[in-house]
């Protein structure tokens, strides 16, 4: 309440950004490619600003754009920006220099590359104060701790001397912040901060901006993808696509009432997590890719993918109008008043039947007890052997016909269980017993005859096709490796009907993968994997990588080829809220072992294990109405590395409820029919109990 | 549209770009192509044999008769630098040709084998790459003897190594690559995983190797046989002529112009090498 009166302050000083009819252009051979055309934003001071857009839609170019970041052969060919009243883009470069990170900061997206790995943390937050003539090197020194501290990074005295190859993810996204922050700025630019990190980082992160932003009143523009992620941070949103604003309006209000297509469409993409799950999985997708920036249509840009359009759409441009009070959209049917459908699809209806066959049957994949470790270098002769404990001890078993999901945050071990059930890597030790044979330790000849039966789909559609090959080759070869078809055009027939199959055209056989896109490049990567007839696909993040708009397609295509085909899946995904809406039961991994195990429905209802819960209470929901600092759990710090196991429960040393007990390791066991947990307390953990911001440091720090 | 009336910058202009994109390439193209064409023509473009001896006309100065001069033994220099771009260019591509082939074979399996194949088959690559190239080339080429088909064979010796470690390193990168795991998993043979999967995506640094290597394979090869070892005289080759030369301080031209002829080939080589590599690089190539 006290933030939206002191919005209302605030509108009447002047904004601190205020950008006119921004135009950016690249110049390439193939003629101007127009990124951001004719962008109008306005920020107040303190005021938070979301960008939202699939990629390619301008808003990382525009965000550029702002700081004058933008190099050959991009160029900004018109409009205005005025920061704090003065014009940026007449201002001389020195002026600009003085200005970037000092009333005006900016924080990318992958923490990973945006520190020098050579210099000391303490001496990359310094340097701008101290060259920006702030403060003197002991003050800032001083300051450089404080701020780390508030960014909730434990023992920041010893924390500045490190180099960032010592930090996580998390952690130097910490640092980029406190480097945002060093210099009071009047606005900090956050460009896609979270994307990079996992879902309980991302949420400690999005509570330290919210939470910055209340203390020091700093405007942030954030920019995301996610609508979530928007939702929680920011009070005003505008969607873009195709470099066009299309509607800007209060978050809520778009969440509630969507008033371009677009904005609709992409709400209605996400499976939510706090929806009941509708009879129909399907999801609310829309048809088409956005259109070339080469030969942008007469008309609205979204028309020739817009369910709602009329004649008019076609052939004239809409302007950005207002619909409401303080709503603006580019749209002639909402301008003209009509009112966009709540969308079905994605749970809006009665509650999903139980699926009827759930009876006990040999299960198609049966898993225990499963360990990798991979070795690593020795740092010298006489150094002790350091191992990666990847996966510790992992029991599960995969029925015919169901969809198990595996969760779990980056190092959990979910991608290198893929990689042993499909044999890729060699377990350490355990057994798995695909269909009544044992695979873990048979030779690679001896599994080749089961490979036909066990397929894999991979995380990125741009790595997981050899790009030196045709599509039809592509998905040929492995007909013919197995002997299923003759080389030629008996092969090239099959590699067709796949493509037709996956929903591509089976004329594109001759296409090379980067004549695709992205979403092209998985229905290609699909294809292949169900060449061979599989029982078994085991999807490793497959939707990761997309934009939400496509990953409501491949989820749709999936369930589709699964109804068809009678495909058992092994669903591998970070995103909570898609597991609850594909999988049957779904599998919670920590530090390589099971936390818990369960039908998908109880898991999300009632989580028996803490970590299940505070990883669901971390999804960010797109529902301003939701008071979200209420509701999640921000857990503290980090997962332990994996070099040395923890003794007892792995997940004790972050649990909001650990115990003495919690250091003799719990078995996973069964609590109540199909569900198990490896908790000494099951169940006992409930969100609603908790202080709200749990991972949130004292100004003591 | 609403874009109307905003002017948009030309981009540079079309030649100015080529230029900055293939400028010092295509020169070097131009280099090494006509160094190949004068390899091909020359029994038909020299004007003399390149072995003919003629002892009253010795070491004469360029004139209209021998544009070149002519040596100790009174052949004609130009006949000689002519023909001598057969043997220097035959050996440089042999030699890296051949390098290539069999160290890229060598890195790949090690690569994909890994285990005790891989470590035996890079510690036999250290053994070669721990002695200098040149003494060592220079030592098994007097070992087996004096010509140029033991000299190329003596450099395939020490050449083949760096394309070993160079291939081993990026089938190692393609390796972890996802669709190369997507193929283990579709059950394909390591063979056809190595061939049409690894290699096709590795070849590109190996090609811009080659490419710069034999202007170097050619340079080493004249200096061994500066050093009296590549070609059985009376063959025609650069570095044995400036060998010959390089007492002859009056008669400058018997020396100088084979010099030029190898500065300007490795020279050539080079630019395309350079060219390669930019055009390989897709990074480069969309600036």
């Amino acid at each position: 309440m006290t933030n939206r009166q002191t919005g209302n302050a605030n509108r009447a000083r002047p904004p601190v950004l205020e950008v006119r009819d921004l135009r950016t252009a690249f110049l390439t051979d193939a003629g101007p490619v127009r990124a951001v055309d004719g962008v109008s934003l306005s920020v107040r001071a303190g005021e938070t600003l979301g960008i939202v857009g699939e990629s390619g839609s301008g808003k990382s170019v525009t965000a550029l754009s702002l700081l004058r970041l933008l190099e050959e052969p991009a160029r900004i060919i018109g409009g205005e920006i005025r920061f704090q009243g003065r014009d940026l883009l007449a201002m001389p470069t020195e002026e600009l220099r003085a200005l970037r990170g000092n009333s005006m900061a900016m924080v990318f997206q992958d923490p990973m590359t945006g520190l020098n790995p050579v210099i000391r943390i303490l001496r990359q937050l310094t340097e701008h104060m101290i060259s920006h003539g702030r403060q003197t090197p002991q003050a800032a020194r001083r300051r450089a701790i404080g701020l780390l501290g508030r960014m909730g990074i434990t023992a920041p005295e010893r924390a500045v001397t490190s180099f960032p190859h010592q930090f996580s993810g998390g952690m130097r996204q910490r640092v980029m912040l406190a480097m945002g922050f060093a210099n009071d700025p009047a606005l900090l630019i956050a460009d896609e901060p979270t994307t990079a990190l996992d879902v309980t980082i991302q949420a400690q992160i999005l509570d330290l901006l919210r939470g910055l932003n209340e203390d020091f009143g700093t405007a942030i523009l954030l920019i995301s993808h996610d609508l979530g992620v928007i939702a929680n941070v920011c009070r005003r949103v505008a969607v873009m696509y195709a470099g066009e604003v299309v509607e800007e309006a209060p978050t809520e209000a778009v969440l509630a009432d969507p008033r371009h297509p677009y904005a609709w469409a992409l709400l209605n993409a996400v499976p939510r997590i706090d929806r009941p799950l509708g009879a129909d999985r399907r999801l609310t997708s829309i048809e088409g890719t956005p259109p070339d920036p080469l030969d942008l249509p007469a008309g609205c840009r979204f028309a020739p993918r817009c369910p709602f359009r009329i004649a008019r759409c076609e052939t004239q441009h809409p302007p950005l109008a207002e619909v409401a009070p303080g709503r603006l959209a580019r749209c002639w049917v909402t301008q003209a008043g009509q009112v966009l459908p709540k969308a079905g699809g994605a749970g809006f209806a009665a509650p999903r039947e139980a699926r009827a066959k759930q009876e006990v049957r040999q299960p198609l994949l049966s898993v225990r007890a499963l360990t990798k470790h991979f070795p690593l270098p020795r740092d010298s002769l006489f150094s002790p052997q350091r191992v990666v404990h990847a996966v510790n001890g992992i029991d599960l078993d995969v029925a015919r016909g169901e969809t198990l999901g595996i969760v779990g945050e980056s190092g959990c071990g979910k991608s290198t269980l893929a990689r042993l059930i499909t044999r890729i890597h060699r377990p350490t030790s355990g057994s798995i017993v695909f269909d009544g044979q044992e695979i873990a330790q048979a030779s690679a000849a001896a599994i080749r005859p089961l490979r036909r039966r066990m397929q894999m789909v991979f995380q990125d559609p741009y790595a997981s096709l050899n790009p030196r090959m045709r599509v039809g080759d592509i998905l040929a070869e492995p007909l013919v490796a197995h002997g299923l078809a003759r080389r030629g055009a008996e092969a090239r027939e099959c590699a067709a009907e796949l493509l037709s199959t996956v929903g591509l055209n089976p004329a594109w056989t001759s296409r090379f993968p980067h004549e695709f896109s992205g979403g092209q490049r998985q229905r290609v990567s699909i294809a292949r994997a169900l060449a061979l007839q599989p029982d078994l696909v085991v999807a490793d993040e497959p939707i990761s990588a997309l934009d939400v708009n496509i990953q409501a397609q491949i989820l749709n295509l999936m369930l589709d080829l699964q109804q068809r085909l009678g495909l058992t899946y092994l669903f591998i995904a970070h995103d909570l809220a898609v597991v609850r809406h594909l999988c049957d039961r779904v599998v919670v991994l920590y530090l390589g072992k099971v936390m818990e195990s369960a039908p998908s429905a109880d898991l999300f209802a009632r989580p028996l294990h803490p970590y299940t819960s505070v990883l669901i209470s971390a999804v960010p929901v797109p529902d301003a109405a939701m008071p979200q600092a209420g509701r999640r759990v921000i857990l503290r710090g980090e997962p332990p590395n994996t070099l040395v196991l923890p003794t007892g429960c792995p997940f004790r040393s972050r649990c909001p409820i650990a115990r003495p007990i919690c250091e003799t390791p719990p078995p996973l066991a069964e609590h109540a029919p199909g569900r198990w947990a490896a908790c000494h307390f099951p169940g006992a953990f409930d969100p609603k109990d908790m202080p709200a911001r749990l991972g949130q440091p004292g100004p003591a720090c | 549209m609403s874009g109307a009336g905003i002017a948009i910058p030309a981009a540079p202009s079309r030649s100015r770009r080529m230029w900055r994109r293939y400028g010092l390439a295509g020169i070097g193209a131009g280099i090494v192509l006509a160094w190949l064409l004068v390899a091909l023509l020359a029994p038909w473009i020299s004007p003399y044999n390149p072995d003919f001896v003629d002892v009253a006309n010795r070491l004469q100065p360029p004139s209209a008769a021998h544009w070149l001069g002519t040596d100790a033994l009174g052949r004609d220099c130009l006949s000689r630098l002519l023909w001598g771009a057969r043997v220097s260019l035959l050996a440089g591509f042999t030699v890296v040709l051949l390098g290539a082939l069999f160290g890229t074979l060598v890195g790949m399996v090690a690569a994909y084998a890994r285990g005790w194949v891989d470590e035996a088959l890079m510690r036999l690559t250290d053994l070669v790459l721990c002695f200098p190239p040149i003494i060592l080339a220079l030592a098994i080429a007097a070992a087996l003897g004096i010509g140029t088909t033991n000299t190329v064979i003596a450099m395939l010796v020490v050449w083949w190594p760096k394309f070993a470690r160079l291939a081993r390193a990026l089938a190692l990168v393609q390796r972890g690559q996802e669709y190369v795991e997507a193929a283990v998993v579709l059950g394909l043979k390591p063979s056809r995983i190595l061939g049409r999967h690894i290699v096709p995506n590795a070849i590109g640094p190996l090609v811009v190797l080659v490419t710069l290597d034999v202007g170097n394979a050619i340079i080493t090869f004249a200096g061994l046989s500066f050093l009296g070892l590549g070609v059985v005289p009376p063959t025609p080759e650069w570095g044995a002529m400036v060998a010959e030369g390089r007492e002859l301080v009056e008669q400058w031209w018997v020396a100088t112009f084979p010099g030029l002829a190898i500065l300007s080939i490795v020279l050539g080589f080079n630019f395309l090498g350079d060219g390669v590599r930019d055009w390989l690089d897709p990074k480069a190539r969309s600036r």
